[in-house]
């Protein structure tokens, strides 16, 4: 008898369920088919959770917004490997209408005429309008030829600042709301961490983007040749010049009496910080919200501040520049020319970016830069800057000091595969397998031979 | 008087090979070729500007000198993770071959590595030998070692070969296993009536009569070392630091997947594809001479 009744009522249940589920499939069937009406648009994106996430609400919230125009965001692994498969995906002749691609793919998306709709073409063909006047200017001119045509849309974008942790400033004697500002103070207070007991008293993240990339905006010389490559793919780099040889000097003794740690290339440095081994990082901006959260301590026990200078340098502090990504639209393949439906879409959806609301948010949520000055007047209406301090400091670096040739951005083709060289050739310093000046020396060498071999490969 | 068997029908040998010549020539011989097609073209990475520069891109591989030293570094991360890999791996299954308590557990516990994948075995030994969040790091630093593989390359290299070498030691346990099991007791029996011990009976009997599987793994191993192992330096070291673990293969993959030079990746790839079939007719020619079937 239970035995009956329970069967029954797992037949009704198992009845129940089915019939949910089919109310729930032909509900999404309705919704597909409403989304089958819409132009699709796909989106390739190469950020990691939460961000991707946060992301991807954008992406349907402009889906929600109109009735004509479907994206589809999706993730493709880290910058390099969206990059990637994008490539190799347009190479196939099914490539997404848009891809989000770091700051040091920028020179190769440029060269790929025909196989990138420029922004700008792009707007004048659907008369869709953006003003890329109220941008920031070093965000802006980033993704822009020197006429000032944009080629790509700006949207998260980063730099380099200092984190460092109070505690530790605390117990080696030090101001925990003065941070060091010169690298003669930067010596001084990793020394004294040093002798509070600190094991790692500084670190940093991306060696060449914060110690070169940087270093050279805020000290106002140059990175490469032909204004950073922005002229010309003649381009040669000039990381051998005396005052980087006195920077990779400086970290190199720091290292030797173990006031700086060599964390890792890349990324890699953020994990000594975030767990509390190092008590000072030159870490990505977009690195404060994991560093708020997993530093012991907490929020507040992270403190916020510029980029240290040599303060006998004339022009230093200048501003510094941009990290992060940028969005271009592609063509489907060799030949395979987008509809102008799709380009309309696609145009509405960066407008839809542009909106000051709309970068307000993410730069709130995620701690990137605020891209538009619109949008950076919208957040200082409100307490957000009072109830996290900090959180304005990368704006405040970006703005500081004159827009010159040397702050607008980097045009260096195969970017990444530079960068890894600079960092080959620093890690065999930090080894004392090279002098300092051997090691830059030999990454102009090489990074110089890659730019030739781009220039070779894109020319005519 | 001999009798010879005769197919009368012609086509249907060839019938019956076609599947394999299909697949060899779908999956080997046509992506060599154009393996060595790419090799003579130099492109951007969209591939929208082909030109064919003929030798070029091999000749500015072969001028630069962070290839030649890739070479050097080639040399002895295979040669060790061969020996690594296949030294315990016979060692195991000597254990395994005898009479013990649960054998087939330790032999499942043994071939288990060898299902994981070798981006996933990198994170694993990343765990332990980090030197801030790895066990064995930690501890390591605490028994006064400098270890930071991020600045130090021979500790590098260690890691490099000991992660590599580690995923093939279950392969070669199964083959070894597998040879060991095929050598007939009697033969061992005998030998130990003639009084001979473990150690004269390993090295006079065993090891012989096990040289055609040990001949067998060593060309596997070489090629695993050779091909296999871009996925856990990649994941590990990333060719780092300096320079000091990076591979052929490994270069291969960089030039190719993360910078997109498509001509010298072919063409470094080509130069690999001929040492490696170098390397395997000289082990056939020479090793295989000193092998009892």
């Amino acid at each position: 008898m239970i035995f009956r009744r329970s069967l029954f009522a797992a037949t009704a249940a198992v009845a129940l369920i089915a019939s949910a589920g089919l109310a729930q499939a032909q509900q999404a069937q309705a919704q597909q088919a409403q989304a089958q009406q819409k132009v699709q648009i796909d989106f390739w994106h190469g950020l990691t959770q939460p961000l991707g996430g946060l992301l991807e609400q954008i992406a349907a919230d402009f889906s929600a917004s109109q009735p004509r125009f479907q994206i589809n965001a999706t993730f493709r692994g880290a910058y390099p490997e969206t990059m990637v498969s994008s490539i190799a995906a347009f190479r196939a002749g099914n490539a997404p209408h848009i891809v989000q691609m770091f700051e040091v793919g920028t020179a190769t998306m440029m060269a790929a005429r025909g196989a990138i709709i420029p922004v700008h073409e792009l707007l004048r063909t659907t008369g869709v309008a953006i003003d890329f006047n109220d941008y920031i200017p070093a965000v802006r001119g980033y993704y822009a030829l020197p006429n000032g045509n944009q080629m790509s849309m700006p949207f998260n974008s980063s730099t380099t600042i200092m984190f460092y942790n109070k505690d530790a400033f605390r117990k080696a004697g030090l101001n925990p709301e003065q941070a060091p500002r010169t690298w003669a103070e930067m010596r001084q207070a990793t020394a004294a961490l040093k002798a509070s007991g600190h094991a790692c008293p500084f670190t940093t993240a991306w060696p060449t983007w914060a110690q070169f990339e940087q270093f050279s905006a805020l000290h106002n010389v140059p990175l490469a040749s032909a204004q950073n490559g922005m002229e010309g793919m003649n381009a040669e780099l000039r990381i051998n010049s005396p005052l980087h040889v006195r920077h990779l000097t400086t970290l190199v003794d720091m290292a030797k009496d173990n006031t700086f740690r060599y964390g890792g290339r890349d990324g890699a440095g953020d994990a000594l910080f975030a767990s509390g081994e190092c008590a000072i990082i030159h870490a990505s901006s977009g690195f404060r919200a994991r560093a708020l959260r997993e530093v012991p301590g907490g929020a507040a026990n992270v403190g916020a501040a510029m980029l240290p200078f040599y303060d006998d340098v004339a022009g230093a502090p200048n501003q510094t520049i941009i990290g992060g990504a940028s969005f271009w639209v592609l063509n489907g393949g060799p030949g395979r020319v987008r509809s102008a439906d799709e380009q309309r879409g696609i145009a509405e959806f960066f407008a839809y970016l542009a909106r000051p609301e709309v970068a307000a948010k993410w730069h709130t949520d995620t701690g990137f830069l605020p891209v538009t000055r619109a949008a950076f007047a919208r957040v200082q209406a409100t307490d957000f800057y009072r109830q996290n301090p900090g959180a304005d400091v990368p704006v405040q670096q970006m703005l500081r000091g004159a827009s010159t040739e040397n702050t607008r951005g980097l045009r260096l083709g195969n970017m990444p595969e530079i960068r890894v060289v600079i960092q080959e050739e620093i890690e065999r310093a930090f080894q004392g397998q090279q002098t300092p000046q051997q090691a830059l020396d030999n990454a102009v060498r090489r990074g110089n031979e890659i730019l030739r071999n781009f220039e070779r490969a894109n020319r005519s | 008087m001999q009798k010879r068997v005769i197919f009368p029908n012609k086509i249907l040998p060839y019938a019956l090979l076609a599947p394999q010549i299909a697949i060899t020539v779908l999956f080997f011989f046509l992506p060599a070729g154009q393996a060595i097609w790419q090799s003579l073209l130099m492109q951007d990475a969209f591939g929208l500007r082909v030109e064919f520069v003929w030798f070029e891109n091999f000749a500015r591989i072969l001028k630069d000198p962070n290839y030649l030293a890739a070479i050097k570094t080639t040399v002895v991360f295979s040669s060790a993770v061969t020996v690594l890999a296949m030294a315990p791996a016979l060692l195991l299954a000597l254990m395994a071959d005898r009479q013990i308590r649960a054998a087939d557990t330790f032999k499942t516990l043994i071939v288990w590595p060898y299902a994981v994948a070798p981006a996933v075995a990198a994170v694993l030994w990343l765990f332990m030998f980090h030197p801030s969040i790895g066990v064995v790091g930690q501890l390591l630093i605490q028994m006064g070692v400098k270890w930071n593989y991020a600045l130090d390359g021979n500790q590098a290299m260690l890691l490099v070969i000991l992660a590599s070498a580690w995923k093939q030691v279950s392969y070669n346990f199964l083959f070894f296993l597998a040879g060991l099991q095929s050598i007939p007791k009697s033969i061992l029996e005998a030998a130990s009536i003639d009084g001979a011990s473990a150690r004269t009976r390993f090295w006079t009997v065993i090891f012989p009569l096990l040289s055609p599987t040990t001949f067998f793994l060593l060309v596997v191993n070489v090629v695993y070392a050779f091909f296999d192992t871009f996925g856990t330096i990649d994941a590990l070291t990333k060719g780092g630091p300096g320079t000091s673990t990076v591979t052929l293969i490994y270069r291969v993959y960089v030039d190719g997947n993360n910078n997109l030079n498509f001509g010298a990746s072919a063409a470094q790839s080509v130069i690999l594809m001929a040492v490696v079939i170098a390397l395997t007719a000289v082990q056939f020619r020479y090793i295989e001479r000193k092998v009892h079937y």
